[in-house]
């Protein structure tokens, strides 16, 4: 991620969340070989960081650390974002401070 | 017959409060929140003005679970090295009525909540309302995995990122121009050192927000709001415009928290959590039709909240609207015409208030945020500049200040100056 200036390590942060991941069904899904351009708004744009790039370029998503915010359903619905519905009933973020 | 008069899908400010409302004029109400209890999907900066809740609540000031009452304005123009701080107290701003205080979700919307439960409202949690059923365009009900559950009229009440909107009024995924993405930490501080900190009395404290380097020259800005025992820092940044960073949201939190200016007020804090939640900014040109025939939109659904860069509101809009809307409902209730002609009063009561008379005033500040994007990056460097020059001292003769402004002000040039203040001046 060259032209990307990332030093923090966002995992260490949503580890102090409290999620209950729902572990059956992904409330996100993207696109098969989502378009880069595309993928790096949503790197830019989501608090959780979920959206990644590797060394070697790959990209990958994990709906684990999601916090719902539905900032990538705005940036990227119409896009490469072909899924995104609220996690099942009880499951996912639940803030204790907010 | 309907299962319920009316349905709530949501409770943050303004479902709980629209339910208090119709659950007191002893109308049957459902509230369907999809988080395990009231606020635990919610987060807001936070600073909470209480003159709509005191509409509603009188002794809120007292009983509601409020943080800080806010006794400091703070506005900082930041540039990487430098920060230029106006800090502004007045006894206006803790006078009855015109006095606010910061807030944390999870415990001030299960207060709401409690007062809607209390007051007659029945209430669902930790399931989501997946659909709205509907007769023809009349919306008569919700649906939630196998359950269909109806309702004489149903109050959307779902927040910032509403999937039923469309379904209700029409309104399509907004534009990523207008809405802003928010993060935040929550940081554990001890009382005393935070008024030490803040310069604040007890039980009092600070608003705070940055301009310029925190988002990196981007449209938006920083926050602090001091709590009890902790401070919410976070940043607000239009998703459109963010969306072309070279520095995520969540690197520019990081490099925020390392600013010169912020490390010593969070120092020796422990970060107790970390959330992202979307701020409708767009205004009044991006509002969506207010009712449609057995529904109406509340709160940040409809766009209700303003971002004016040296203040966020939504949430006394979202109380104000939420009242408005529950007694409302009640009136087309009683004369049992829940058709969006029936509904309009909603819509007449929302122009009287604050709430549509505030979204109308400052409907152009949102264009004037986006097309002036000198704020976040030319002007802070100026005033760094400007004050080095007045306040830095070398042992090197000291230039008339005239002469050494002027060159820092031509950078920019006057002319894109005056037509930047009467730009700020019209839309304001
Ligand atoms: C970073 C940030 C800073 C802010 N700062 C301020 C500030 O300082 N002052 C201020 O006044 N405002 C501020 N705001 C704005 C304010 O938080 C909102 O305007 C306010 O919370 C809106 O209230 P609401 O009731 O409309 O929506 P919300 O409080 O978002 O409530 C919506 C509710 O609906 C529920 N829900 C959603 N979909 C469903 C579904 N399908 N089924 C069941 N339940 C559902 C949610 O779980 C939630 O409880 C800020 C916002 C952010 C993000
Ligand atoms: S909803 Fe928000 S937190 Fe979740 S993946 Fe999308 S942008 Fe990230």
């Amino acid at each position: 991620m060259s032209e990307l200036h990332i030093t923090v390590n966002i995992d260490e942060y949503l580890a102090l969340n409290k999620f209950d991941v729902d572990e059956e069904t992904a409330h996100i899904e993207l696109v098969e070989n989502p378009d880069m351009t595309e993928f790096l708004k949503l790197v830019r744009v989501c608090p959780a960081g979920l959206y990644r790039i590797s060394e070697d370029g790959k990209t990958s998503f994990d709906y684990a650390g999601c916090l719902e915010c539905g900032t990538c359903r705005i940036a990227c619905r119409d896009t490469i974002i072909q899924k995104w519905i609220y996690p099942s009933s009880t499951k996912g973020i639940e803030y204790r401070y907010g | 017959m309907a299962d319920y008069d009316a349905i709530i899908v949501g409770s943050g400010c303004a479902g709980a409060i629209a339910a208090y409302e119709l659950a007191k004029a002893d109308k049957t109400v459902l509230v369907v929140e999809r988080g395990n209890f009231a606020g635990s999907k919610n987060m807001t900066g936070g600073r909470l003005y209480l003159h709509s809740l005191k509409e509603v609540f009188p002794n809120c000031a007292e009983e509601a679970p409020l943080e800080r009452r806010i006794a400091h304005e703070r506005i900082s123009l930041m540039t990487s090295d430098a920060s230029f701080t106006v800090d502004f107290s007045s006894n206006e701003m803790l006078k009855d009525g015109q006095d606010s205080y910061s807030v944390l979700r999870a415990s001030l919307d299960q207060w709401l909540a409690e007062q809607a439960e209390e007051a007659g409202a029945d209430y669902i949690y930790g399931i989501t309302v997946e659909e709205l059923v509907k007769d023809g365009s009349k919306v008569i009900g919700i649906r939630a995995g196998d359950d269909e559950i109806t309702g004489e009229v149903v109050l959307l009440c779902d927040g910032a990122n509403s999937l039923l909107a469309e379904s209700a009024v029409g309104f399509q995924r907004p534009k990523a121009s207008t809405l802003a993405v928010g993060i935040k930490q929550v940081i554990e501080i001890p009382a005393s050192v935070i008024e030490d900190r803040v310069l604040a009395g007890e039980g009092e404290g600070a608003a705070w927000l940055f301009v310029g380097d925190v988002t990196k020259g981007h449209v938006g800005g920083g926050f602090m709001y001091t709590n009890k025992d902790s401070v919410s820092l976070g940043i607000v940044a239009t998703i459109s415009d963010l969306a072309t960073s070279s520095t995520p949201i969540y690197q520019m939190l990081e490099d925020f928290k390392a600013h010169p200016a912020i490390k010593p007020l969070i120092k020796g804090g422990k970060v107790l959590e970390h959330s992202g939640h979307m701020v409708p900014e767009g205004g009044r040109n991006t509002m969506p039709k207010l009712v449609g025939d057995g529904v109406m939109i509340v709160g940040d659904s409809a766009m209700m909240c303003m971002n004016l860069g040296y203040m966020i509101r939504g949430m006394d809009f979202a109380i104000a609207a939420g009242m408005h809307a529950g007694r409302s409902a009640v009136e087309a209730l009683d004369a049992g015409d829940t058709s969006a002609q029936g509904l309009a009063g909603y819509i007449s009561a929302l122009e009287n208030s604050f709430v549509l008379k505030d979204l109308e005033q400052f409907k152009r500040f949102p264009h004037f945020m986006e097309s002036t994007t000198r704020i976040f990056n030319e002007y802070p460097v100026l005033v760094r500049d400007v004050f080095n020059k007045l306040f830095v001292v070398d042992g090197s003769p000291v230039a008339p200040i005239k002469r050494s402004m002027m060159p820092l002000v031509k950078k920019i040039g006057f002319g894109k100056l005056f037509k930047d203040a009467r730009g700020g001046m019209k839309a304001l």
